[in-house]
């Protein structure tokens, strides 16, 4: 359906594509459910839990003694902006399940954080170098307001994807929905194929 | 789990149009197909130019949920935005808006939630907070849930829905509005005028007891710190909602 008398802006377009829907940002927007939690580094942990054993934790120190990445990607969140190169740093979540020496059968994972905040997601989408847990962007630590001190990075699925603040990874057989996915946001979120809500 | 049911694009007419404010319009429109909501829930708006390019941008509803068949879109001019300057210089009544939703969980109240609930709303944030308080409004009196607006505005020009929020204030005891002006005040202002500092959130929370539920909507900024406040003002982070608007705004 055209807009009676619209014909848009056309900012200047980035040098590529954007999914569809999608606008570009300049800046670094914001989306949070509830309060920005403060997380001392000292208190800081990640783990690998599978129920509710936590079978392998690192601490601050500990993660950044793991082969660290510097990863230059797009951002894609579900309110429609884009960020485009955006420049982090973190660990593989490869290289957190290979240093934990786990045999892991699970074919989806809970990310879970400080705060409450819980976001699924299948394997095959944080595996072969698809998701980080990272604490740099842009050369500078990541701020507690963007999810510091540390995040989940899933840059291929749109941003709620990439838990703030995040504290493990839950191993799970089946499928189920973290908090936004309840809300009525889609289950895997591609922004390629737009999967912005349930049914899309 | 609920089954999945998708939210689909379709075209609302727009019936009319109300200038609230010298940057502020509100569009009643008529969805073809009527979706139930939750007060806080926001609505997707897409336009389309003649040769495919397409602009996409989330809009609150205001109206009550009680008031089926329509929407009320509350639209601050952004200026040199995309959207909502085609709103504002563009629509009139009569015009097909392609829309999808209703959108949003957490962001959401209703009196069976029960209270007191307190809002906090800065700018055009105060937007799905007047849903939450149209909606508490139709509710019998007796299951009406205390409640207080703590709303931050620029100037008593911009403070919108202002004679209806009056009416709602007087007319019930269980409602507080506290209305803080942020750039200027008139003489003689008998509220604040100063932006939500500590004092103004305790005398908010005093005002309707040890609030229940939280909602915090404006600009990042805004809610960054208004949600800070509450926590300081000894709220449970936990029963703190939030959304954001977008970098820019009030
Ligand atoms: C859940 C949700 C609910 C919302 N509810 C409401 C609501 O009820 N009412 C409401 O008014 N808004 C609401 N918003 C905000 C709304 O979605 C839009 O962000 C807002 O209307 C601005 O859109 P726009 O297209 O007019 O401006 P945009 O085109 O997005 O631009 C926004 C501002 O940034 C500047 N800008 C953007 N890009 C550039 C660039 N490349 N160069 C220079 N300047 C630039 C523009 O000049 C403008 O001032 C909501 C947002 C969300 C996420």
């Amino acid at each position: 359906m055209v807009s009676r008398g619209f014909f848009g802006l056309r900012r200047p377009q980035p040098s590529r594509p954007l999914p569809p829907g999608q606008y570009w940002e300049q800046g670094f927007p914001v989306l949070t459910a509830g309060v920005t939690p403060q997380i001392s580094l000292k208190e800081w942990r990640f783990s690998i839990t599978r129920d509710n054993d936590e079978l392998k934790t690192w601490t601050w120190d500990e993660m950044l003694a793991l082969p660290q990445s510097d990863i230059t990607v797009d951002i894609h969140c579900v309110t429609k902006w884009s960020i485009l190169d955006s420049r982090w740093r973190g660990v593989s979540i490869d290289t957190f399940l290979e240093a934990s020496g786990l045999d892991v059968p699970e074919q989806f994972v809970m990310a879970y954080c400080y705060g409450g905040y819980t976001t699924n997601l299948p394997m095959a989408d944080v595996r072969q170098g698809k998701a980080y847990v990272a604490w740099e962007f842009n050369g500078e630590p990541l701020e507690p307001r963007h999810g510091g001190p540390a995040r989940l990075l899933v840059p291929h699925l749109y941003f709620w994807k990439s838990a703030k603040w995040v504290r493990g990874l839950r191993l799970i057989d089946k499928d189920a929905p973290g908090f936004w996915e309840q809300a009525g946001y889609h289950m895997r979120g591609d922004p390629w194929n737009e999967e912005r809500y349930w049914g899309d | 789990m609920t089954v999945p049911q998708g939210v689909i694009w379709q075209q609302a007419r727009v019936e009319s149009i109300r200038r609230d404010t010298p940057t502020v319009k509100s569009f009643l429109l008529r969805p073809a197909t009527w979706r139930a909501f939750r007060a806080g829930q926001h609505f997707d708006v897409r336009l389309t130019a003649p040769d495919g390019y397409q602009a996409q941008r989330s809009y609150s509803v205001a109206s009550a949920p009680e008031r089926t068949g329509v929407l009320e879109l509350t639209i601050e001019l952004m200026p040199g935005g995309e959207v909502s300057p085609y709103f504002h210089d563009v629509v009139v009544p009569g015009d097909a808006i392609e829309l999808r939703g209703p959108i949003g969980g957490p962001f959401t109240w209703s009196t069976a939630d029960g209270g007191p609930v307190l809002l906090l709303g800065g700018g055009s944030g105060v937007v799905p907070l007047m849903s939450m308080l149209r909606h508490r409004a139709m509710s019998n009196a007796g299951d009406r849930p205390g409640a207080t607006l703590l709303y931050s505005a620029r100037s008593l020009s911009d403070v919108i829905y202002r004679e209806e929020l009056e009416a709602m204030a007087s007319a019930d005891p269980g409602l507080n509005v506290i209305t803080t002006l942020t750039r200027s005040a008139p003489s003689g202002w008998p509220g604040p005028a100063r932006r939500i500092d500590l004092a103004l959130v305790r005398q908010s929370i005093a005002a309707t007891g040890s609030p229940r539920h939280v909602y915090c909507c404006g600009s990042d900024g805004f809610v960054e710190s208004v949600a800070k406040l509450s926590v300081e003002a000894g709220v449970d982070a936990s029963l703190i909602r939030t959304e954001r608007f977008g970098p820019t705004g009030a």
